[in-house]
């Protein structure tokens, strides 16, 4: 059948060939016509423009990739990182961290903060992009605006240090009632709930940054959704603001400390969070710094980056439930647990990235005491992984929860890989080491969140990065009636500490309390500290000047400037 | 004709209700509050939140609400991105998901077809098993691998040319489409082809054609008027939720390529819980699809006119 | 003229059935026993049958002959390429190093005699140096590249602040290779000078008997002395990035991927074949009700929908989710083999001996099930052999959003998945599962295709 089929098609083949060879040629044709016109149609509808090189030294521009599109770039409403490193560039509050990571005057001159209040004097020369004066009127309508509930403000709390806020936000009182004031338009004076020394440090959040009233009205609810509903202060404007797709931010000629600014261009024409796609487009030579993760580093090696490394400050832990229905509100459990932990294997091993800490206490190691680093100053209590000390923990344990076995634990944790990775290597050491099963339960962010507020959960794998630069920031976090402290850790002490803390104005009481905070926490093994995250990158040698921070603005383009041949 | 396409469209528009309400039922069956973020947030603001979304209401008074601003056009604030209407990101993502996806169709319809129809002809030679191989390999792996490789392989390319020749992500001009498009219909290229190959193979043995044969019609003839014509149908009614399938279903290459598209925008959506956009996007999606089936559709009974529209 | 006919009574006798006739003919054979026939002639069909056979086996007998914990994790091996198994030195366990401070003598802007404290392991390499005066502090680079001549230092592995720092002690994922240690001199403003002291580093492999013993490398930690070499696990194809058997984890893998990837597939054209035959046949109003409801099923938006079956199938945490993504796939899946099948239907309804069977009172479900189906073999085959790698690619997006299996429990999808990350530098991770995945989808085409042949009604009574 065969050799007949095969003569018999020949003829048949042959002109089949042709008659596809000739379809083909016709739908190649027919595709690039398509692509021609689809490309045409693109740039009518004003899609995204071909993106530059990483840098130009003559036109002072620089291309970044945006890991994320900024929900909405309104400073009273602000809660991720991305809008956060955006708002730092356009706009500027009272106080600023410099190159240096101290605090310099911002719009305020000076200041002067005592117990019950303080006092800004504004700079003349301050202005907003469309050339009017930034005032302290400015500062009272954004502040007045977060506390309004009907803003629905996720970081109002950070204002509760203001007279009346808490009372403001709760729909008890107006917020024309709140404590501050502005005296002229030169001169804000703020009220405080109770004293708060650090004011200065909060001051310097975006959450705190200026917004104009007239302005915000004007826009009709939609402030902060495009380019062109936002007025600027900071060292840079947004010109250019395609969602999902390109921010551009351009040298705001109207901004008082514009000498200091030296990039003309911040481009970024690149929305994606694959880490692998950064990097390769940092390779392609189209951006000026990439991320790296652990798989990428031997490769970074090999093509003889120059690769940097800065902490970011958070901190990264398991907590524990302590829902009286929970075995892990047995101290021993967790003590058994505590001493089978063991954070420099995992750091060391397992996520093998040099940016990483192994934690030791909630307090990270950049955080400052008295004068000096706050963990040198109140060195932590040590718990050396010991198996023997744990097993007794564990036989304690058994005997306080009339088990034989104990129950397998569920493990919340996200969808993250460093997480993952975190969560298998959990879970095997502790069947390993003390033979207790933990089941993971993986779940994407918003199913996490919900299981984490109504309890669903014995250990849930967590982290907090700071809000300013002052212990508080961590050492509330297990306050019985923050909302954040999901397991519900009641403990009076720890809860009078806090109280303390906040309202104390001298340093070294403060600093006492969360040390004594630090020994509550570890002794009665509240948590698990993992890690402290820190991060490896890569950065183009021509681009210098940027600076990293824990708090605040972090990449921070505004000082940073290109050299032609580094 | 017309009564049928009048008739298919009248249905289309019950289709799409219904996948509007199945996807309400099951968006506020899913456990997770959208509103939920990494900071807790007092009773108050909660409730503020609420009222600002129209989440305190009911649910089916929310979904009245929502068919009524459906009828209007209207898919309501997204959630995550404040105060962006759902409407302006289905306008801003939808074209360029929808370039990304047309491309990528065909690609895959020319090739799948050329490939295909080249494969049933060379049966068992070598030009079938060269191309049998290839579709294999396009198969089995993963479009995440293939993405990811093929952006390395850009990289390496222009680092060998010493230019930059195509970009390695982004979007905007023409040679932003090239590359992602061709990743995001390798999948389906691949299995047009095996459809065509198959269907050929059938067609070829038939007795219409060895009738045709039989009386000495010109090679040509029956090759393009009887084979392919006949082989094509099936990769017609393919074709259609393919097209709707790529077109939000272009999530890995979205993201690799930092491509602003409607996949990427629909999978963060469920995701996050983002109501709205969920809605919106599904609703959207539908729509199209089920008007993509209708064109298929006609299309089919003009191609072959056994098929009777009844 | 008549001729006297002679008849005997044996004349009369019945003629013998004849027993043997010459074999004109082939026995007849059912249309199962001829397709069975052709797929065994049909050598590339019967070798995927084998394959798949294996595959199979591999899955469900697998873990009894290779027995290793798919989950274990060998912490020291991490993302370990195919090789024989290294050996170790035992040492004493690690104790935390206090480390060395030095009161600067000399100025300089580069540290002077970096040295090693102690002999380099994979416990901890630990570091030494004369200080400066002048320095803020020193920061400590590692690579596994010579950092000469473009000061390509490689990873800031360690950074001390403080003038009289002169050591560090370097844990971080540690492996039996040469490390360049570069030490720089930082000052006020964490601004790096240009020189560095470079030092050369040979790690060796080393572990603490109490460490051989809890990893379970050895039974008895006194039995181990300092001094002594011990064989490390054996990984015939590797590690993972968590120091898991590969091959452990394949097999393991078999049973999930090949599940999922046969068992939903075959569910779900089931139920578009039965679907689009009914849609097909029937026509009219029918037609329409089942195609409209098909293009419904097509538009729900997937993920939420896995969702809610993993919900209301009460999986807990930590528990796999294989029924639900059955379910799922199952449910939402069928609408593209429906649309397939009746458009073939439609078509092969037209022709002659469709009426003509009809005519001769042929029952409905005889002319659809020998008739008609059989006729679109050639498409449900391609749809079925495509469904395959689709589903255990779905499956490893669902596993890896939490929605499908939990970890550690490993599946072809979710390994390729984790594998991609690693690819330019451990590429064995991606490289297995994805090899034995393509395996798999060979075999199910070649075996699809054979299969196509041996059903292809035309052919059939033809060699």
């Amino acid at each position: 059948m065969d050799e007949q089929t095969r003569a018999y098609r020949d003829p048949m083949s042959r002109v089949a060939m042709r008659q596809l060879l000739w379809l083909g040629a016709l739908g190649a044709a027919g595709l690039i016509v398509l692509m021609v016109a689809l490309a045409w149609a693109s740039s009518i509808t004003g899609g995204g423009s071909g993106a530059g090189r990483a840098t130009d030294f003559d036109t002072k521009t620089i291309t970044l990739v945006l890991v994320q599109e900024p929900p909405q770039l309104d400073s009273t409403r602000a809660t991720d990182q991305v809008s956060i490193l955006i708002l730092g560039h356009i706009m500027e509050g009272l106080i600023r961290y410099d190159a240096s990571n101290r605090l310099v005057p911002g719009v305020a001159e000076r200041w002067d903060i005592r117990s019950d209040g303080a006092t800004f004097w504004l700079r003349e020369d301050a202005r907003w992009s469309d050339g009017r004066p930034v005032t302290a009127h400015d500062f009272a309508f954004a502040w007045r605006t977060i506390v309004d509930p009907a803003n629905a403000s996720e970081y109002a709390f950070i204002l509760y240090y203001l007279k009346n806020a808490e009372a403001i936000n709760a729909g008890k009182m107006s917020p024309e009632a709140l404590g501050v004031r502005a005296v002229s338009d030169r001169v804000l004076e703020v009220e405080f709930e109770r004293p708060v020394g650090f004011f200065d440090k909060l001051v310097a959040f975006a959450v705190y940054f200026p917004v104009r009233e007239d302005f915000y009205l004007s826009r009709n609810g939609r402030y902060g959704t495009d380019a062109e509903d936002l007025v600027y202060n900071g060292p840079f404007m947004m010109t250019r603001w395609v969602h999902g797709a390109h921010v551009r931010l351009e040298k705001n000629p109207n901004y008082w400390n514009r000498d200091t600014v030296q990039l003309n261009v911040i481009d970024m024409p690149y929305v994606t969070s694959d880490t692998t796609a950064i990097v390769n487009l940092f390779k392609d030579g189209s951006v000026v710094s990439a991320t790296l993760g652990a798989e990428q580093l031997d490769d970074a090696m090999k093509l003889r980056w120059n690769i940097g490394r800065y902490s970011d400050g958070s901190v990264f832990y398991i907590d524990f439930n302590f829902r009286p229905e929970r075995i892990t509100s047995n101290l021993h459990l967790r003590r058994a647990l505590q001493y089978v932990n063991d954070s420099s294997e995992l750091v060391n091993k397992v996520i093998a990235l040099p940016g990483y800490q192994p934690a030791v206490s909630l307090f990270p190691a950049w955080l400052t005491g008295v004068e000096g680093p706050f963990r040198q100053e109140y060195p932590p209590p040590v718990v050396t992984p010991d198996l023997a000390t744990a097993r007794q923990h564990l036989e304690l344990a058994k005997r306080d929860l009339g088990v034989a076995e104990i129950p397998p634990l569920v493990l919340l944790t996200g969808d993250a890989p460093i997480a993952n990775k975190q969560a298998e290597y959990v879970q095997n050491l502790f069947a390993r080491a003390l033979g207790i099963e933990i089941r993971i339960d993986k779940q994407i962010f918003k199913q996490r969140l919900d299981k984490m507020t109504s309890g669903d959960f014995d250990m849930v794998a967590a982290g907090w990065g700071p809000d300013f630069a002052d212990p508080l920031t961590y050492g509330d976090l297990y306050a019985s009636w923050n909302g954040n402290n999901r397991g519900k850790y009641n403990n009076p002490a720890l809860d009078a500490q806090v109280r303390i803390a906040q309202n104390s104005l001298d340093p070294r009481t403060r600093m006492d309390a969360f040390g004594e905070i630090q020994r509550i926490l570890i002794e009665d093994a509240v948590h698990l500290p993992n890690y402290e995250r820190g991060l490896v990158y890569v950065q183009d040698p021509r681009l210098k000047g940027v600076v990293h921070r824990a708090v605040g603005t972090d990449p921070d383009y505004s000082q940073a400037y290109l050299v032609e041949n580094p | 004709m017309l009564t049928y396409t009048l008739k298919r469209l009248l249905q289309g528009i019950v289709t799409v209700w219904f996948i509007a309400t199945a996807t309400f039922v099951a968006m506020h069956a899913v456990p997770g509050d959208p509103l939920a973020n990494e900071r807790a947030t007092t009773e108050q603001i909660r409730r503020n939140l609420e009222q600002r979304y129209g989440l305190d209401r009911p649910v089916s008074e929310q979904y009245v609400v929502y068919l009524e601003g459906m009828l209007r056009g209207d898919f309501g604030i997204s959630f995550t991105q404040e105060n962006r209407r759902v409407n302006d990101i289905i306008r801003e993502n939808f074209p360029v998901s929808a370039t990304l996806g047309i491309l990528a169709v065909t690609y895959a319809a020319l090739g799948g077809i050329l490939f295909g129809a080249l494969t049933a002809l060379f049966r068992n030679r070598l030009p079938d098993l060269v191309i049998m191989f290839l579709v294999i390999l396009g198969i089995s792996v993963p479009s995440f691998v293939v993405a990811a490789l093929s952006q390395l392989a850009l990289v390496d390319m222009n680092a060998f040319l010493g230019f930059s020749l195509l970009p390695v992500a982004g979007w905007g001009t023409l040679r932003h489409m090239i590359v992602p498009s061709m990743v995001l219909g390798l999948g389906t290229m691949a299995y047009l082809a095996r459809l065509m190959r198959s269907s050929m193979l059938e067609i070829t043995n038939s007795d219409f054609i060895r009738t045709a044969r039989a009386k000495g019609l010109p090679p040509a003839r029956i090759f393009l008027k009887h084979q392919l014509r006949n082989a094509i149908l099936p990769v017609v009614t393919v074709l259609g939720p393919a097209i709707a399938a790529i077109t939000t279903g272009g999530f890995v290459v979205e993201l690799v390529f930092a491509i602003p598209g409607l996949g990427r925008s629909f999978v963060e959506a469920v995701q996050q819980l983002d109501y709205t956009v969920i809605m919106g996007t599904t609703v959207f999606y539908g729509g199209f699809l089920v008007s993509m089936v209708i064109v298929v559709d006609l299309l089919y009974g003009w191609i072959d006119p056994r098929v009777r529209l009844e | 003229m008549s001729v006297a006919l002679r008849f005997s009574a044996a004349d009369f006798e019945p003629v013998a059935t004849e027993r043997t006739l010459q074999a004109a003919s082939r026995p007849s054979l059912s249309y199962w026993q001829d397709t069975w026939r052709r797929l065994k002639q049909n050598r590339r069909a019967s070798a995927s049958l084998g394959t798949v056979v294996a595959l199979g086996a591999l899955a469900v007998a697998g873990p009894w002959v290779w027995r290793v914990d798919p989950s274990a994790q060998d912490v020291d091996q991490i993302s370990q390429a195919p090789a024989w198994p290294p050996s170790a030195l035992i040492v004493e366990p690690y104790t935390a190093w206090g480390g060395v401070t030095a009161e600067p003598t000399q100025p300089g802007d580069v540290v002077t005699d970096v040295r090693l404290a102690e002999p380099a392991t994979t416990q901890a390499v630990r570091l030494v140096w004369e200080p400066v005066i002048g320095a803020a502090g020193y920061v400590v680079y590692r690579s596994v590249y010579d950092p000469a001549p473009d000061r390509a230092l490689g990873l800031p592995v360690g950074e001390m602040v403080g003038a009289n720092r002169a050591s560090f002690e370097d844990r971080l994922d540690l492996e039996p290779r040469r490390y360049w240690y570069s030490v720089v001199v930082m000052d006020g403003s964490r601004a790096e000078r240009e020189t560095y002291a470079a030092l050369v580093v040979d790690a060796v492999r080393t572990v603490s008997a109490e460490d051989a013993e809890s990893r379970g490398w050895a039974q008895n930690a006194g039995a181990l002395e300092p001094g002594d070499r011990i064989d490390l696990p054996y990984h015939p194809l590797g590690t993972d990035y968590l120091g898991r058997d590969l091959f452990a984890r394949l097999m393991y893998g078999a049973r999930v991927s090949l599940f999922i990837g046969v068992v939903a597939p075959l569910l779900f054209v089931l139920v578009g074949i039965v679907w689009g035959s009914a849609a097909g046949f029937m026509g009219g109003r029918a037609d329409q009700l089942l195609m409209r409801f098909a293009d419904f099923v097509i538009a729900l938006p997937f993920l939420l929908f896995v969702i809610l079956f993993k919900i209301a199938f009460g999986i807990g945490p930590g528990e796999s989710g294989v029924f639900p993504m059955l379910v799922a796939l199952v449910l939402l899946g069928w609408p593209s083999t429906a649309r397939l099948v009746r458009g073939q239907i439609l078509q092969v309804r037209q022709e002659g001996y469709v009426s003509a069977s009809q005519l001769l009172g042929a029952r409905t479900s005889y002319l659809v099930f020998r008739h008609m189906i059989p006729q679109t073999m050639g498409v449900i085959l391609v749809t079925l052999t495509f469904a395959v790698p689709s589903a255990i690619f779905t499956e490893a997006f669902l596993s890896f959003i939490g929605m499908g299996v939990a970890p550690p429990t490993p599946s072809w999808g979710s390994m390729a998945n984790e594998g991609i990350r690693t690819m330019l530098s451990h590429p064995h991770e991606l490289l297995f599962p994805a090899v034995i995945i393509s395996v798999t989808v060979l075999a199910f085409n070649l075996l699809g295709d054979g299969l196509r042949d041996a059903l292809d009604v035309r052919m059939r009574g033809r060699e």
